[in-house]
């Protein structure tokens, strides 16, 4: 467990930089937004040369940008997030309103592309070469190059619109007063789709990782080793290739946790789906850059997260990990 | 020689095919469809088929598919070419100089690297098109602001390995500076790995662009098959081909290029075996 | 010393093929082994010894052609590897799986060939563990490759060989890749365990004077050929062809410098 423990460790003060290069980035990019907002706002309500001042003294923007910057800072570790001109609420309740949606459409499609990747992945690399690694692969090839946001259009076109089958957009029925699991079940298959198209491109992904690991991992002494001691055939595939081609996939997994945030934005905007997504196409529509930045910056904690996780999986799958690690101390 | 044994993988011959037309279209676009494609130019759709002057029928507004789809492919090659060779140059200088030296400039170099790789790619760039506007020059921007991450990665781990070969040592002893043993020494040696990440960059780009302007933020002013397919959406019931059209069109365009790719690195793998 | 007859081989040959090309690796190989016969092959690098191995182990890989005949009149059927022949090889870093524990990787042997459920597949790791000399068993079993020093993991890729209770034990340059002072132990160790179990053994090596405190017999092998064959001490002090005699010489010169 302290294998686990140190990599935690060593993990959550590397984030650190990155999420002070992060939050310093989006404020400068609320900077170049900044005029923008209040020219913005002023136009939509038709505000005057001394409304515009009075904005410009409430929002802070006559101050240096240092002091800026460390306001900023001072509000986010409060997690203060400012204000949405869009919703008219504090951001940061807006976000955690939404996260929760994002975070099951997510964990929904990682579950599926990466379960059933990783098992087309094993079916194609239990033998390479063969006819059915060669359609898989090709296959798999042709699924990563669909874009993900068309995918969802035509998934929508033909189980929504044509066979009527599947809800075409949303979380859940509206005022369908259902609960409990009925409720459950309403959801889920509001889930289908969007889920579906989203995962449809990652599970090409892993799919090829898992395959091209488990060619590689093919030609491992360690293999040799397992076939002289006569195991079955299918004690080989899964226990001894499939099992550490599964590390690569895992590593995967971490790397696309980014990707896959910011493929779900135009998922969630094509099913109407209320995450983090719309909630950032509302932001561009609305012109609200801080809500957009406030995304941004939950997003990058949400990623790293995520990694976290990972790490700590991996660790548990690969027990090399962090052997140098414990064995210095 | 390489593009002989490039063409002669299967994926090098689909996708260097599917390459070489899509090149043709987008650079026959403007002289087949003289104008600007976002004119109106007959009814309101008109279903593909149905017209001869309109292969893929009409939009909403009357403006020919066929045209938006094919000056389509020319906003969707210049800006995937664009983004990725920006991303690549990029890259390749931050990783280049990470690499060569070390310590401080490496840690922060690589910081930095990190925090970009963290933010999702296309909340990035839909956050940069928002705050600055959408052309094309920002989309470009937009896209290489976070594709520049694996470029340069990749070249500081070549140029960690070549830094120590034999070259490299003779360019110090005689007194090169330490800037132009980087551009002139390292980086072309290191720059092959990085440049076979050219393919899953483009075609990355093209997918970022392609899902910017569907959710209305590319460049007003061209056709984009992101666009297109945006258009289609709201009349998905009735005419559901002005979104399947531009979509295969990009689906295509992809695949091509990760054909390509793959062709390129077989030819490579098969010229290694070779020697 | 030796038994009824294990094992006959006449005219083996093995042509490998690979992307068009075709290798000979080894032509007409005749041999016969008994039951607790210990033999070494030797020879050069590329010369077929591992290919010998593999034959008779039936792993060759897939698309090479074998010619003449292996019989197994001591078995009298085909041998099934893990089973009734076991096999170490060189390099003990890389030929245990990384993942999973030693345990899991001696008790699948059992388990595959011995007919027996996990737990007591696990309680017959313990067991075989123990007798390669590998302190604290109950330990080990837990344990994975990389925790282990490479003697180490060399004794479990040996308990791994002789968990499925082989008649044959094949080492392919088992001691090659361990210095010196293990080395010693790892021969010393698989001289106790072909005695105990009365295995048969090939031992392949480049190291002929390791092979002939061991053996009863050395074969030499050459460019795919069995150049020569007889008893250890024979082929040591009075070797029919020039080329062991220069194979001798060289090891001799090598152990002088
Ligand atoms: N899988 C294979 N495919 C093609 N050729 C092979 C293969 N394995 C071995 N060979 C070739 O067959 C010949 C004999 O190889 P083998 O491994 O049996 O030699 P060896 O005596 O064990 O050598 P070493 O002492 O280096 O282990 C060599 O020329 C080798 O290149
Ligand atoms: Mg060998």
């Amino acid at each position: 467990m302290s294998r686990t423990w140190l990599l935690l460790r060593r993990r959550l003060i590397g984030s650190v930089p990155v999420i002070l290069i992060v939050v310093v980035g989006t404020f400068f990019l609320l900077e170049a937004a900044g005029g923008d907002a209040v020219d913005a706002y002023a136009g939509e309500v038709g505000a005057d040369a001394g409304l515009i001042e009075q904005l410009r003294q409430q929002w802070g923007l006559n101050e240096s940008p240092l002091t800026r910057l460390a306001t900023y800072l001072w509000a986010l570790l409060h997690l203060d997030l400012g204000w949405s001109v869009a919703f008219s609420r504090p951001i940061s309740g807006l976000l955690m309103e939404r996260l929760p949606n994002t975070l099951l459409l997510m964990g929904t499609s990682t579950a599926l592309s990466f379960g059933l990747g990783s098992l087309l992945g094993v079916v194609a690399g239990a033998r390479p070469g063969s006819a059915r690694d060669r359609v898989l692969s090709m296959g798999a090839l042709v699924l990563y190059a669909v874009p993900g946001f068309w995918l969802g259009l035509v998934l929508a076109l033909f189980f929504s619109v044509q066979l009527g089958w599947l809800p075409l957009a949303g979380i859940e029925t509206i005022a369908s007063g259902l609960t409990g699991w009925a409720r459950a079940a309403d959801i889920a298959r509001h889930l289908v789709l969007p889920a579906s198209a989203l995962a449809l491109i990652y599970l090409a992904l892993y799919l090829r990782v898992m395959r091209s690991g488990m060619a590689e991992v093919w030609r491992m002494d360690f293999i040799r080793t397992a076939r002289a001691k006569g195991l079955a055939r299918r004690r080989i595939v899964l226990r001894h290739v499939a099992r550490n081609a599964l590390l690569p996939v895992v590593t995967m997994l971490g790397v696309q946790s980014a990707q896959m945030l910011g493929g779900s934005v135009v998922i969630e905007s094509v099913f109407g789906y209320p995450g983090l997504g719309l909630l950032a196409e509302s932001a561009v529509r609305g012109r609200d850059t801080p809500l957009l930045l406030g995304i941004v910056l939950l997003s990058v904690v949400t990623v790293i997260v995520v990694n976290l996780v990972v790490d700590i999986v991996y660790a548990l799958l690969d027990p090399r990990v962090g052997a140098e690690a414990e064995g210095a101390r | 020689m390489s593009v002989l044994r490039f063409l002669r993988t299967p994926e090098g011959a689909v996708g260097g095919f599917l390459l070489a037309a899509l090149a043709f279209v987008a650079l026959s676009a403007p002289v087949l469809f003289p104008g600007d494609p976002l004119a109106i130019v007959g009814p309101a759709y008109l279903h593909p088929f149905a017209n001869p002057a309109f292969p893929l029928g009409t939009d909403s507004l009357g403006r020919n598919v066929l045209a938006g789809v094919m000056h389509g492919a020319r906003t969707s090659l210049v800006i995937g070419l664009a983004a990725a060779f920006a991303a690549i140059v990029v890259g390749s200088a931050v990783g280049t100089l990470a690499g060569l030296f070390g310590g401080v400039v490496d840690e922060v170099l690589m910081r930095i690297t990190e925090a970009f790789q963290t933010v999702p790619a296309f909340l990035l760039a839909l956050a940069f098109v928002s705050v600055v506007g959408p052309s094309m020059g920002t989309v470009v921007v937009a896209i290489a602001l976070s594709a520049w991450t694996a470029p340069a990665r990749v070249a500081r781990a070549e140029v960690l390995s070549i830094r120590q070969r034999d070259y490299v040592a003779a360019a110090r002893a005689v007194g090169m500076h330490p800037l132009a043993i980087a551009f002139r020494e390292v980086l072309p040696n290191a720059l092959p790995p990085v440049l076979s990440l050219a393919s899953v960059i483009v075609a990355s780009a093209i997918l970022i662009e392609a899902a910017l302007s569907f959710l209305g933020l590319g460049d007003p002013n061209v056709a984009t098959w992101g666009t297109m397919i945006s258009e289609g959406r709201n009349v998905l019931r009735s005419a559901a081909y002005l979104s399947i059209a531009p979509g295969i069109a990009l689906m295509v365009t992809v695949l091509a290029i990760y054909f390509a790719g793959e062709g390129a690195v077989e030819a490579a793998s098969a010229r290694r075996i070779a020697s | 010393m030796s038994g009824p007859l294990l094992l006959s081989v006449r005219g083996l040959g093995v042509r490998y093929r690979a992307e068009g090309q075709s290798v000979e690796a080894l032509t007409g190989i005749d041999l016969d082994l008994h039951a607790r016969e210990r033999i070494a092959i030797i020879g050069e690098s590329g010369s077929g010894k591992s290919t010998f191995g593999l034959a008779l182990a039936g792993l060759l890989p897939r698309g090479s052609e074998v010619s003449g005949s292996i019989a197994w009149p001591g078995l009298g059927a085909a041998p099934k590897p893990g089973k009734d022949i076991g096999i170490v090889f060189q390099d003990p870093g890389s030929s245990l799986n990384p993942v999973l524990t030693v345990g899991e990787q001696v008790a699948e042997v059992c388990r595959t060939h011995l007919g027996m459920g996990w737990r007591r597949s696990y309680a017959r790791a313990v067991e075989l563990l123990d007798r390669v000399r590998l302190p604290s068993p109950e330990g080990i079993v837990r344990a994975y490759p990389h925790q282990l020093s490479g003697g180490q993991r060399q004794r479990v890729a040996i308990a791994m060989a002789i968990a499925g209770r082989p008649r044959l034990l094949i080492a392919d340059e088992a001691t090659s890749a361990i210095d010196t002072v293990v080395q010693a132990e790892i021969v010393g160790l698989i001289r106790e365990l072909c005695s105990a179990d009365a295995l048969a053994l090939l031992f392949i090596t480049h190291d002929i004077a390791l092979a002939s405190g061991l053996v009863d017999r050395i074969a030499v092998f050459r460019a795919a050929r069995m150049v020569e064959i007889g008893p250890a001490e024979e082929v040591v002090s009075a070797p029919s062809s020039p080329y062991t005699a220069a194979l001798i010489d060289a090891h001799l010169g090598l152990d002088a410098a």
